[in-house]
Protein backbone atom coordinates (compact mmCIF):
# COMPACT_ATOMS: atom_id res chain seq x y z
CA UNK A 1 0.00 0.00 0.00
CA UNK A 2 0.87 3.83 -0.50
CA UNK A 3 0.22 6.41 1.29
CA UNK A 4 -0.54 10.28 -0.40
CA UNK A 5 0.99 12.25 2.30
CA UNK A 6 0.60 15.85 -0.03
CA UNK A 7 -2.19 17.81 -1.18
CA UNK A 8 -1.93 16.15 -4.80
CA UNK A 9 -3.50 18.59 -6.80
CA UNK A 10 -4.85 16.71 -9.91
CA UNK A 11 -3.08 14.19 -9.14
CA UNK A 12 -5.13 11.27 -10.69
CA UNK A 13 -4.95 7.21 -11.62
CA UNK A 14 -5.46 6.56 -15.37
CA UNK A 15 -4.50 3.69 -17.91
CA UNK A 16 -4.52 4.24 -21.77
CA UNK A 17 -7.81 5.40 -22.07
CA UNK A 18 -11.43 4.14 -21.93
CA UNK A 19 -12.49 2.92 -25.11
CA UNK A 20 -16.14 1.67 -26.32
CA UNK A 21 -18.47 4.05 -24.52
CA UNK A 22 -17.98 7.03 -26.36
CA UNK A 23 -21.96 6.46 -27.53
CA UNK A 24 -22.75 6.76 -23.75
CA UNK A 25 -21.04 10.67 -23.87
CA UNK A 26 -18.13 9.03 -21.78
CA UNK A 27 -14.32 10.31 -23.18
CA UNK A 28 -11.89 8.28 -23.15
CA UNK A 29 -9.87 10.49 -20.25
CA UNK A 30 -6.75 8.00 -20.01
CA UNK A 31 -2.17 9.24 -18.95
CA UNK A 32 -1.58 12.79 -20.72
CA UNK A 33 1.76 11.04 -21.59
CA UNK A 34 1.09 7.35 -22.29
CA UNK A 35 4.56 6.63 -23.64
CA UNK A 36 5.91 7.19 -20.04
CA UNK A 37 2.86 5.04 -18.89
CA UNK A 38 3.42 2.32 -21.19
CA UNK A 39 7.39 2.61 -20.93
CA UNK A 40 7.05 2.59 -17.10
CA UNK A 41 5.00 -0.32 -16.94
CA UNK A 42 7.30 -2.49 -19.26
CA UNK A 43 10.49 -1.88 -17.00
CA UNK A 44 8.37 -3.86 -14.15
CA UNK A 45 7.25 -5.90 -16.66
CA UNK A 46 3.32 -5.03 -16.29
CA UNK A 47 1.56 -4.94 -19.43
CA UNK A 48 1.88 -2.09 -21.31
CA UNK A 49 -1.99 -0.56 -20.16
CA UNK A 50 -1.48 -0.90 -16.58
CA UNK A 51 -2.68 1.71 -14.78
CA UNK A 52 -0.21 4.49 -13.13
CA UNK A 53 -0.30 7.95 -11.18
CA UNK A 54 -0.47 10.99 -13.24
CA UNK A 55 1.32 13.64 -10.94
CA UNK A 56 1.45 17.35 -12.38
CA UNK A 57 1.68 19.34 -9.45
CA UNK A 58 4.81 19.38 -7.17
CA UNK A 59 5.99 18.72 -4.86
CA UNK A 60 4.21 15.61 -3.96
CA UNK A 61 5.21 12.98 -1.45
CA UNK A 62 3.93 9.37 -0.50
CA UNK A 63 4.59 6.44 1.87
CA UNK A 64 5.22 2.81 1.00
CA UNK A 65 3.44 0.84 3.89
CA UNK A 66 5.05 -2.37 1.65
CA UNK A 67 8.31 -3.31 0.14
CA UNK A 68 7.11 -2.56 -3.61
CA UNK A 69 9.11 -2.05 -7.19
CA UNK A 70 7.92 1.35 -8.83
CA UNK A 71 9.29 3.35 -11.93
CA UNK A 72 9.51 7.24 -12.21
CA UNK A 73 9.07 8.17 -16.00
CA UNK A 74 7.70 11.32 -17.43
CA UNK A 75 8.80 14.72 -16.31
CA UNK A 76 12.31 14.90 -14.52
CA UNK A 77 11.91 15.87 -11.30
CA UNK A 78 14.42 15.76 -8.76
CA UNK A 79 12.86 12.55 -6.95
CA UNK A 80 14.56 11.31 -3.51
CA UNK A 81 13.52 7.76 -1.99
CA UNK A 82 14.06 8.75 2.14
CA UNK A 83 16.57 11.43 1.04
CA UNK A 84 18.67 9.33 -1.69
CA UNK A 85 18.33 11.24 -5.02
CA UNK A 86 16.84 8.99 -7.92
CA UNK A 87 17.45 9.03 -11.25
CA UNK A 88 14.57 10.09 -13.74
CA UNK A 89 12.75 6.93 -16.44
CA UNK A 90 14.43 4.66 -13.63
CA UNK A 91 13.45 1.72 -11.99
CA UNK A 92 13.70 1.46 -8.31
CA UNK A 93 12.72 -0.86 -5.59
CA UNK A 94 11.19 0.58 -2.03
CA UNK A 95 11.11 -0.99 1.33
CA UNK A 96 8.04 -0.35 3.40
CA UNK A 97 8.02 3.16 5.42
CA UNK A 98 10.28 4.69 2.76
CA UNK A 99 9.39 8.15 1.75
CA UNK A 100 9.04 8.99 -2.06
CA UNK A 101 9.34 12.69 -3.22
CA UNK A 102 9.25 14.45 -6.18
CA UNK A 103 10.52 18.01 -6.66
CA UNK A 104 9.70 20.56 -9.10
CA UNK A 105 10.28 19.32 -12.73
CA UNK A 106 14.19 20.26 -14.68
CA UNK A 107 16.17 19.70 -17.19
CA UNK A 108 16.74 21.47 -20.49
CA UNK A 109 13.75 19.84 -22.17
CA UNK A 110 11.22 20.80 -19.00
CA UNK A 111 8.43 18.36 -18.71
CA UNK A 112 5.61 19.31 -16.73
CA UNK A 113 4.04 16.06 -15.67
CA UNK A 114 5.46 12.69 -14.20
CA UNK A 115 3.89 9.20 -14.00
CA UNK A 116 4.57 6.82 -11.35
CA UNK A 117 4.06 2.85 -11.56
CA UNK A 118 4.06 0.28 -9.32
CA UNK A 119 4.39 -3.39 -9.29
CA UNK A 120 1.46 -4.74 -11.25
CA UNK A 121 -0.28 -1.83 -11.95
CA UNK A 122 -2.11 0.68 -9.16
CA UNK A 123 -5.05 -1.61 -7.98
CA UNK A 124 -8.23 0.07 -8.79
CA UNK A 125 -11.57 -1.51 -10.10
CA UNK A 126 -11.98 -1.27 -13.72
CA UNK A 127 -15.18 0.89 -15.16
CA UNK A 128 -16.27 0.40 -17.85
CA UNK A 129 -13.48 -1.39 -19.34
CA UNK A 130 -10.80 1.18 -17.81
CA UNK A 131 -8.86 2.02 -14.59
CA UNK A 132 -8.68 6.03 -15.73
CA UNK A 133 -10.48 8.52 -14.32
CA UNK A 134 -13.52 10.08 -15.46
CA UNK A 135 -13.66 13.38 -13.84
CA UNK A 136 -16.32 14.56 -15.24
CA UNK A 137 -18.47 11.70 -14.53
CA UNK A 138 -16.81 10.95 -11.30
CA UNK A 139 -15.84 7.32 -11.54
CA UNK A 140 -13.35 5.20 -12.56
CA UNK A 141 -9.35 5.73 -11.02
CA UNK A 142 -9.53 6.18 -7.76
CA UNK A 143 -13.13 7.11 -6.11
CA UNK A 144 -13.68 9.09 -9.50
CA UNK A 145 -11.77 12.06 -8.51
CA UNK A 146 -7.94 13.83 -7.98
CA UNK A 147 -6.02 11.99 -5.61
CA UNK A 148 -6.07 13.94 -1.63
CA UNK A 149 -3.57 13.36 1.16
CA UNK A 150 -4.72 10.54 3.45
CA UNK A 151 -5.32 8.39 0.08
CA UNK A 152 -4.02 5.38 0.72
CA UNK A 153 -4.01 3.34 -3.01
CA UNK A 154 -2.77 -0.96 -3.61
CA UNK A 155 -0.24 -2.08 -5.52
CA UNK A 156 -1.65 -5.16 -7.95
CA UNK A 157 1.72 -7.12 -7.41
CA UNK A 158 3.72 -5.57 -4.62
CA UNK A 159 5.40 -9.03 -3.84
CA UNK A 160 6.80 -9.36 -6.83
CA UNK A 161 10.33 -10.22 -7.72
CA UNK A 162 10.75 -7.88 -10.13
CA UNK A 163 14.38 -6.03 -11.41
CA UNK A 164 15.11 -2.93 -10.93
CA UNK A 165 18.39 -0.49 -10.90
CA UNK A 166 17.91 0.14 -14.96
CA UNK A 167 16.61 2.96 -16.76
CA UNK A 168 15.53 4.18 -20.28
CA UNK A 169 16.17 6.76 -22.49
CA UNK A 170 13.94 8.86 -22.61
CA UNK A 171 11.66 9.53 -25.58
CA UNK A 172 11.75 13.25 -25.93
CA UNK A 173 16.12 12.44 -26.97
CA UNK A 174 14.51 8.81 -28.31
CA UNK A 175 12.06 10.47 -30.88
CA UNK A 176 13.28 13.74 -30.46
CA UNK A 177 11.06 16.80 -32.99
CA UNK A 178 12.49 20.41 -32.05
CA UNK A 179 12.80 23.52 -34.65
CA UNK A 180 14.60 26.60 -33.20
CA UNK A 181 14.80 25.16 -29.59
CA UNK A 182 10.84 25.05 -29.10
CA UNK A 183 8.61 21.97 -29.22
CA UNK A 184 7.15 21.20 -32.35
CA UNK A 185 3.81 19.28 -32.89
CA UNK A 186 2.34 17.41 -35.78
CA UNK A 187 -0.92 18.74 -37.20
CA UNK A 188 -3.04 17.26 -39.65
CA UNK A 189 -5.77 19.55 -41.43
CA UNK A 190 -9.27 18.70 -39.93
CA UNK A 191 -12.84 19.37 -42.30
CA UNK A 192 -13.07 22.89 -41.62
CA UNK A 193 -9.50 24.07 -42.02
CA UNK A 194 -10.01 25.40 -45.68
CA UNK A 195 -12.88 27.54 -44.35
CA UNK A 196 -10.17 29.48 -42.62
CA UNK A 197 -8.75 32.89 -44.42
CA UNK A 198 -5.70 32.11 -46.11
CA UNK A 199 -3.49 34.71 -43.54
CA UNK A 200 -4.71 32.68 -40.58
CA UNK A 201 -3.53 29.38 -41.97
CA UNK A 202 -0.54 30.57 -43.12
CA UNK A 203 0.26 32.20 -39.44
CA UNK A 204 -0.95 28.77 -37.97
CA UNK A 205 2.10 27.02 -39.09
CA UNK A 206 4.35 30.41 -39.22
CA UNK A 207 3.80 31.79 -35.53
CA UNK A 208 4.70 30.30 -32.28
CA UNK A 209 2.01 29.24 -30.58
CA UNK A 210 1.96 30.23 -26.22
CA UNK A 211 -0.03 27.33 -23.65
CA UNK A 212 -1.99 29.63 -21.48
CA UNK A 213 -2.45 28.69 -17.82
CA UNK A 214 -6.36 28.29 -18.64
CA UNK A 215 -4.80 24.25 -19.69
CA UNK A 216 -5.51 21.33 -18.07
CA UNK A 217 -6.41 17.62 -18.66
CA UNK A 218 -9.35 18.72 -20.87
CA UNK A 219 -7.64 21.38 -22.90
CA UNK A 220 -4.91 23.60 -23.91
CA UNK A 221 -6.10 26.94 -24.55
CA UNK A 222 -3.37 28.66 -26.89
CA UNK A 223 -2.66 32.26 -27.23
CA UNK A 224 -1.67 33.90 -30.53
CA UNK A 225 -3.11 35.18 -33.71
CA UNK A 226 -6.51 35.19 -33.82
CA UNK A 227 -8.07 32.68 -36.41
CA UNK A 228 -10.22 34.02 -38.63
CA UNK A 229 -12.64 32.04 -40.73
CA UNK A 230 -14.00 33.18 -44.06
CA UNK A 231 -17.49 33.77 -43.04
CA UNK A 232 -18.97 32.66 -39.26
CA UNK A 233 -19.40 28.95 -39.32
CA UNK A 234 -22.14 27.24 -36.93
CA UNK A 235 -21.71 23.74 -36.69
CA UNK A 236 -23.93 20.74 -36.01
CA UNK A 237 -22.18 18.69 -32.70
CA UNK A 238 -20.54 15.56 -33.80
CA UNK A 239 -17.69 12.98 -32.43
CA UNK A 240 -14.26 14.15 -31.51
CA UNK A 241 -11.20 12.76 -30.27
CA UNK A 242 -8.10 14.22 -27.91
CA UNK A 243 -5.89 15.88 -30.23
CA UNK A 244 -8.50 18.08 -32.23
CA UNK A 245 -7.89 21.79 -32.34
CA UNK A 246 -11.49 23.69 -32.38
CA UNK A 247 -11.58 27.25 -33.17
CA UNK A 248 -14.19 29.03 -30.53
CA UNK A 249 -15.50 32.76 -31.95
CA UNK A 250 -12.36 34.25 -30.01
CA UNK A 251 -10.21 33.01 -32.87
CA UNK A 252 -7.93 31.61 -30.11
CA UNK A 253 -7.82 27.68 -30.71
CA UNK A 254 -8.43 25.14 -28.06
CA UNK A 255 -6.71 21.87 -28.11
CA UNK A 256 -8.57 18.98 -26.66
CA UNK A 257 -6.61 16.79 -24.19
CA UNK A 258 -6.92 13.12 -22.86
CA UNK A 259 -10.18 14.68 -20.77
CA UNK A 260 -11.48 15.78 -23.89
CA UNK A 261 -15.79 15.10 -24.25
CA UNK A 262 -16.47 13.04 -27.07
CA UNK A 263 -17.98 15.50 -29.16
CA UNK A 264 -18.37 19.17 -30.18
CA UNK A 265 -19.48 21.79 -32.21
CA UNK A 266 -16.60 24.29 -33.00
CA UNK A 267 -14.86 24.34 -36.09
CA UNK A 268 -12.14 22.48 -36.53
CA UNK A 269 -8.59 23.27 -37.80
CA UNK A 270 -6.76 20.07 -37.36
CA UNK A 271 -6.00 17.37 -35.30
CA UNK A 272 -2.81 16.78 -33.43
CA UNK A 273 -1.55 13.49 -34.48
CA UNK A 274 -1.62 10.19 -31.75
CA UNK A 275 2.21 9.74 -32.09
CA UNK A 276 2.52 13.82 -30.68
CA UNK A 277 -0.03 13.66 -27.72
CA UNK A 278 2.61 12.72 -25.82
CA UNK A 279 4.41 15.08 -26.69
CA UNK A 280 2.18 17.91 -26.38
CA UNK A 281 1.20 16.21 -22.94
CA UNK A 282 4.06 17.20 -21.29
CA UNK A 283 4.68 21.07 -22.64
CA UNK A 284 4.48 23.23 -19.26
CA UNK A 285 2.42 25.76 -19.30
CA UNK A 286 3.69 29.11 -20.39
CA UNK A 287 6.07 27.76 -23.28
CA UNK A 288 5.49 27.87 -26.60
CA UNK A 289 4.86 25.34 -29.20
CA UNK A 290 4.94 25.02 -33.18
CA UNK A 291 3.15 23.17 -35.69
CA UNK A 292 3.89 21.33 -38.60
CA UNK A 293 1.72 19.65 -41.21
CA UNK A 294 1.50 16.35 -41.84
CA UNK A 295 -0.90 14.59 -44.45
CA UNK A 296 -2.13 11.17 -43.49
CA UNK A 297 1.04 8.78 -44.51
CA UNK A 298 3.30 10.81 -42.39
CA UNK A 299 0.90 10.78 -39.41
CA UNK A 300 0.66 6.98 -39.59
CA UNK A 301 4.23 6.61 -39.94
CA UNK A 302 5.09 8.80 -36.83
CA UNK A 303 2.54 6.19 -35.20
CA UNK A 304 4.40 3.09 -36.37
CA UNK A 305 7.84 5.07 -35.27
CA UNK A 306 6.26 5.29 -31.47
CA UNK A 307 4.94 1.63 -31.15
CA UNK A 308 8.92 0.45 -33.12
CA UNK A 309 9.76 2.92 -29.71
CA UNK A 310 7.74 0.57 -27.71
CA UNK A 311 8.74 -2.50 -28.86
CA UNK A 312 12.57 -1.68 -28.83
CA UNK A 313 12.21 -0.79 -25.45
CA UNK A 314 10.34 -4.31 -24.69
CA UNK A 315 12.88 -6.09 -26.12
CA UNK A 316 16.17 -4.18 -24.29
CA UNK A 317 14.29 -4.91 -20.88
CA UNK A 318 13.92 -8.82 -21.73
CA UNK A 319 18.13 -8.73 -22.87
CA UNK A 320 18.55 -6.42 -19.74
CA UNK A 321 16.76 -9.34 -18.06
CA UNK A 322 19.97 -11.32 -16.95
CA UNK A 323 22.32 -8.28 -17.02
CA UNK A 324 22.86 -5.50 -14.37
CA UNK A 325 21.83 -2.40 -14.35
CA UNK A 326 22.16 0.50 -16.91
CA UNK A 327 20.47 2.58 -19.22
CA UNK A 328 18.42 0.62 -21.53
CA UNK B 1 -31.99 10.93 -52.05
CA UNK B 2 -30.39 14.64 -51.98
CA UNK B 3 -27.78 15.27 -54.62
CA UNK B 4 -25.82 16.87 -52.01
CA UNK B 5 -22.64 14.48 -51.54
CA UNK B 6 -22.18 13.24 -47.60
CA UNK B 7 -18.26 14.72 -46.23
CA UNK B 8 -15.92 12.73 -45.09
CA UNK B 9 -12.43 14.15 -42.86
CA UNK B 10 -10.32 12.47 -40.53
CA UNK B 11 -9.75 13.42 -36.95
CA UNK B 12 -6.46 12.98 -36.83
CA UNK B 13 -5.27 8.90 -37.06
CA UNK B 14 -8.09 8.28 -34.72
CA UNK B 15 -11.28 8.68 -36.26
CA UNK B 16 -13.23 9.09 -39.97
CA UNK B 17 -15.95 12.18 -39.32
CA UNK B 18 -18.94 11.20 -41.67
CA UNK B 19 -20.97 14.32 -42.49
CA UNK B 20 -24.63 13.55 -44.04
CA UNK B 21 -25.80 16.71 -46.44
CA UNK B 22 -29.44 18.29 -46.00
CA UNK B 23 -30.98 19.13 -42.79
CA UNK B 24 -31.27 18.07 -39.52
CA UNK B 25 -34.41 16.40 -39.33
CA UNK B 26 -35.53 12.85 -37.64
CA UNK B 27 -35.51 10.87 -40.65
CA UNK B 28 -31.90 11.72 -41.58
CA UNK B 29 -31.61 11.03 -37.87
CA UNK B 30 -32.51 7.69 -37.96
CA UNK B 31 -30.48 7.04 -41.31
CA UNK B 32 -27.60 8.08 -39.43
CA UNK B 33 -28.63 5.48 -36.29
CA UNK B 34 -29.03 2.83 -39.60
CA UNK B 35 -25.50 3.48 -40.72
CA UNK B 36 -23.80 3.60 -37.15
CA UNK B 37 -25.56 0.16 -36.47
CA UNK B 38 -23.77 -1.41 -40.04
CA UNK B 39 -20.44 0.44 -39.28
CA UNK B 40 -20.14 -0.39 -36.23
CA UNK B 41 -19.50 -4.25 -37.28
CA UNK B 42 -16.50 -3.27 -40.03
CA UNK B 43 -13.36 -4.56 -38.64
CA UNK B 44 -11.53 -1.55 -38.42
CA UNK B 45 -13.83 0.37 -36.54
CA UNK B 46 -13.94 0.37 -32.85
CA UNK B 47 -16.52 2.04 -32.41
CA UNK B 48 -19.60 3.94 -34.03
CA UNK B 49 -20.61 7.23 -32.47
CA UNK B 50 -23.81 9.10 -33.94
CA UNK B 51 -23.68 12.91 -33.64
CA UNK B 52 -25.91 15.14 -35.18
CA UNK B 53 -26.60 14.24 -38.53
CA UNK B 54 -23.38 12.74 -38.32
CA UNK B 55 -21.30 9.90 -37.57
CA UNK B 56 -17.71 9.23 -36.11
CA UNK B 57 -16.09 6.24 -36.36
CA UNK B 58 -13.24 5.52 -33.77
CA UNK B 59 -10.18 2.85 -35.15
CA UNK B 60 -9.55 -0.10 -33.78
CA UNK B 61 -6.21 0.80 -35.69
CA UNK B 62 -6.09 3.17 -38.76
CA UNK B 63 -6.83 1.89 -42.46
CA UNK B 64 -3.30 2.19 -44.69
CA UNK B 65 -5.84 4.54 -46.41
CA UNK B 66 -9.03 6.08 -45.91
CA UNK B 67 -10.35 5.71 -49.81
CA UNK B 68 -11.30 1.88 -49.65
CA UNK B 69 -13.13 2.69 -45.72
CA UNK B 70 -15.12 6.16 -47.68
CA UNK B 71 -16.46 4.60 -50.56
CA UNK B 72 -18.03 2.08 -47.66
CA UNK B 73 -19.57 4.56 -46.08
CA UNK B 74 -21.15 6.51 -49.16
CA UNK B 75 -22.43 3.03 -50.45
CA UNK B 76 -24.04 1.91 -46.83
CA UNK B 77 -25.17 5.97 -46.68
CA UNK B 78 -27.20 5.07 -49.67
CA UNK B 79 -28.70 2.07 -48.98
CA UNK B 80 -29.14 3.16 -44.89
CA UNK B 81 -33.01 2.90 -44.14
CA UNK B 82 -34.20 5.08 -41.40
CA UNK B 83 -33.86 2.86 -38.46
CA UNK B 84 -37.81 4.24 -36.40
CA UNK B 85 -37.40 3.07 -32.60
CA UNK B 86 -40.19 3.08 -30.04
CA UNK B 87 -38.75 5.38 -27.51
CA UNK B 88 -39.98 6.30 -23.90
CA UNK B 89 -41.40 9.68 -22.84
CA UNK B 90 -39.70 11.51 -19.94
CA UNK B 91 -40.85 14.68 -18.62
CA UNK B 92 -38.32 17.06 -16.98
CA UNK B 93 -39.52 20.07 -14.90
CA UNK B 94 -37.52 23.22 -15.98
CA UNK B 95 -37.42 26.51 -14.02
CA UNK B 96 -36.75 29.20 -16.46
CA UNK B 97 -34.16 32.08 -16.26
CA UNK B 98 -32.65 33.66 -13.22
CA UNK B 99 -29.12 32.24 -11.22
CA UNK B 100 -29.87 28.57 -13.48
CA UNK B 101 -30.40 30.42 -16.56
CA UNK B 102 -28.15 33.20 -16.33
CA UNK B 103 -27.73 33.33 -20.24
CA UNK B 104 -31.76 33.85 -20.75
CA UNK B 105 -30.84 37.35 -21.58
CA UNK B 106 -28.26 36.50 -24.49
CA UNK B 107 -30.71 34.29 -25.82
CA UNK B 108 -33.53 37.48 -25.66
CA UNK B 109 -31.09 39.93 -26.74
CA UNK B 110 -30.19 37.76 -30.12
CA UNK B 111 -33.68 36.57 -30.94
CA UNK B 112 -35.25 39.11 -30.25
CA UNK B 113 -38.11 37.67 -28.22
CA UNK B 114 -38.81 38.15 -24.62
CA UNK B 115 -38.77 35.68 -22.12
CA UNK B 116 -42.10 34.26 -22.11
CA UNK B 117 -42.15 34.02 -26.09
CA UNK B 118 -38.21 31.76 -25.36
CA UNK B 119 -39.83 29.09 -22.75
CA UNK B 120 -43.19 29.20 -25.04
CA UNK B 121 -41.00 28.01 -27.74
CA UNK B 122 -38.47 26.22 -25.68
CA UNK B 123 -41.25 24.05 -23.74
CA UNK B 124 -43.49 23.10 -26.51
CA UNK B 125 -41.66 20.55 -28.83
CA UNK B 126 -41.48 16.83 -27.39
CA UNK B 127 -37.96 16.30 -28.39
CA UNK B 128 -36.31 12.83 -29.85
CA UNK B 129 -32.68 12.22 -28.43
CA UNK B 130 -30.84 12.17 -31.56
CA UNK B 131 -27.54 11.15 -30.00
CA UNK B 132 -25.45 11.14 -26.55
CA UNK B 133 -22.39 13.09 -26.79
CA UNK B 134 -20.41 15.74 -24.76
CA UNK B 135 -20.40 14.01 -21.17
CA UNK B 136 -21.61 11.08 -19.50
CA UNK B 137 -25.74 10.76 -20.34
CA UNK B 138 -25.62 14.09 -22.07
CA UNK B 139 -28.37 13.82 -24.94
CA UNK B 140 -28.83 16.00 -28.35
CA UNK B 141 -32.55 16.45 -28.79
CA UNK B 142 -34.07 17.32 -32.45
CA UNK B 143 -36.50 19.30 -32.85
CA UNK B 144 -35.78 22.64 -31.40
CA UNK B 145 -38.28 25.72 -33.08
CA UNK B 146 -35.43 27.78 -35.14
CA UNK B 147 -36.71 31.27 -33.59
CA UNK B 148 -34.91 30.46 -30.45
CA UNK B 149 -31.42 28.97 -32.12
CA UNK B 150 -28.77 31.46 -30.77
CA UNK B 151 -25.05 31.33 -31.22
CA UNK B 152 -22.80 29.79 -29.08
CA UNK B 153 -20.20 32.09 -26.85
CA UNK B 154 -17.43 33.43 -27.83
CA UNK B 155 -15.20 32.10 -24.85
CA UNK B 156 -17.05 28.86 -23.10
CA UNK B 157 -18.12 29.35 -19.64
CA UNK B 158 -15.38 27.36 -17.37
CA UNK B 159 -18.08 25.44 -15.42
CA UNK B 160 -22.18 25.21 -15.47
CA UNK B 161 -23.87 23.19 -13.01
CA UNK B 162 -25.82 19.59 -13.80
CA UNK B 163 -29.14 20.07 -14.87
CA UNK B 164 -28.35 23.20 -16.73
CA UNK B 165 -30.76 23.65 -19.79
CA UNK B 166 -29.27 25.29 -22.63
CA UNK B 167 -29.07 25.97 -26.34
CA UNK B 168 -26.03 26.13 -28.58
CA UNK B 169 -26.76 27.12 -32.20
CA UNK B 170 -30.07 25.21 -33.32
CA UNK B 171 -29.64 22.36 -30.91
CA UNK B 172 -31.03 22.44 -27.12
CA UNK B 173 -29.99 20.02 -24.04
CA UNK B 174 -29.57 19.19 -20.46
CA UNK B 175 -25.82 19.18 -18.63
CA UNK B 176 -26.23 15.93 -17.29
CA UNK B 177 -22.94 16.77 -14.44
CA UNK B 178 -21.00 20.26 -13.97
CA UNK B 179 -18.44 20.60 -16.58
CA UNK B 180 -17.37 23.42 -19.19
CA UNK B 181 -19.65 24.34 -21.97
CA UNK B 182 -20.15 26.86 -24.90
CA UNK B 183 -23.59 27.16 -24.83
CA UNK B 184 -26.83 29.56 -23.55
CA UNK B 185 -27.93 28.17 -20.16
CA UNK B 186 -31.68 29.33 -20.06
CA UNK B 187 -32.92 27.33 -17.11
CA UNK B 188 -32.27 24.18 -14.67
CA UNK B 189 -34.14 20.82 -13.76
CA UNK B 190 -32.41 17.94 -11.85
CA UNK B 191 -32.65 14.48 -13.18
CA UNK B 192 -29.75 11.00 -13.05
CA UNK B 193 -28.51 10.55 -16.69
CA UNK B 194 -26.37 8.08 -16.24
CA UNK B 195 -24.89 5.33 -13.86
CA UNK B 196 -21.59 3.38 -14.70
CA UNK B 197 -22.69 0.84 -13.10
CA UNK B 198 -25.53 0.26 -14.97
CA UNK B 199 -25.78 -1.45 -18.72
CA UNK B 200 -26.14 0.51 -20.55
CA UNK B 201 -24.89 3.14 -18.21
CA UNK B 202 -27.01 5.85 -19.91
CA UNK B 203 -30.73 6.83 -18.87
CA UNK B 204 -31.81 7.76 -22.36
CA UNK B 205 -31.19 5.95 -25.52
CA UNK B 206 -31.58 7.64 -28.97
CA UNK B 207 -35.03 7.19 -30.34
CA UNK B 208 -36.13 7.97 -26.47
CA UNK B 209 -38.19 11.43 -26.29
CA UNK B 210 -37.99 14.35 -23.51
CA UNK B 211 -40.80 16.93 -22.64
CA UNK B 212 -40.04 20.33 -20.88
CA UNK B 213 -42.20 21.02 -18.14
CA UNK B 214 -42.60 24.72 -17.16
CA UNK B 215 -42.30 24.77 -13.47
CA UNK B 216 -41.23 28.27 -13.06
CA UNK B 217 -39.98 30.98 -14.83
CA UNK B 218 -37.71 33.51 -13.14
CA UNK B 219 -37.14 36.98 -14.27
Amino acid sequence: MIEILSNAALATVQDLGRSGSLRFGVGTAGMMDNLALAAGNLMLGNEAGAAGIEIPVFPFRLRFDVDCAFALTGADCAARLDDVPLLPWWSHQAHAGQLLELGLPQGVQRASRAVLCLAGGVDVPQVLGSRSTQLRGAFGGHEGRALRRGDVLRAEAPGRACRTGFGLVPPAIALPLALDGGTVIRVLPAAEYLAFTPESRAAFWQRGWKITPQSDRYGFRLEGEALRPIAPMEMRSHGIVPGVIQVPHSGQPIIQMRDAQPSGGYPKFGTVIEADLWRLGQAPIGSRIRFVEVGWDEALAAQNEVEAWLRKVERMIDLHGSASGGRA
Amino acid sequence: MSAAKAMLSPLGTSALLFEAPGETDLRSQQRIWSLAEEAAGWPEVREAVPGMNNLMLSFARPPRSLAALESRLREAWAAALPLAREGRVVELPVVYGGEGGPHMADVVAHTGLDVEQIVELHSMPLYPVYALGSHPGYCYLGGMDARIATPRRKVPVLSIPGGAVSIGGAQTGVSASAGPSGWNTIGSTSMSFFDPERDPPATLQPGDLIRFRVEGIVR
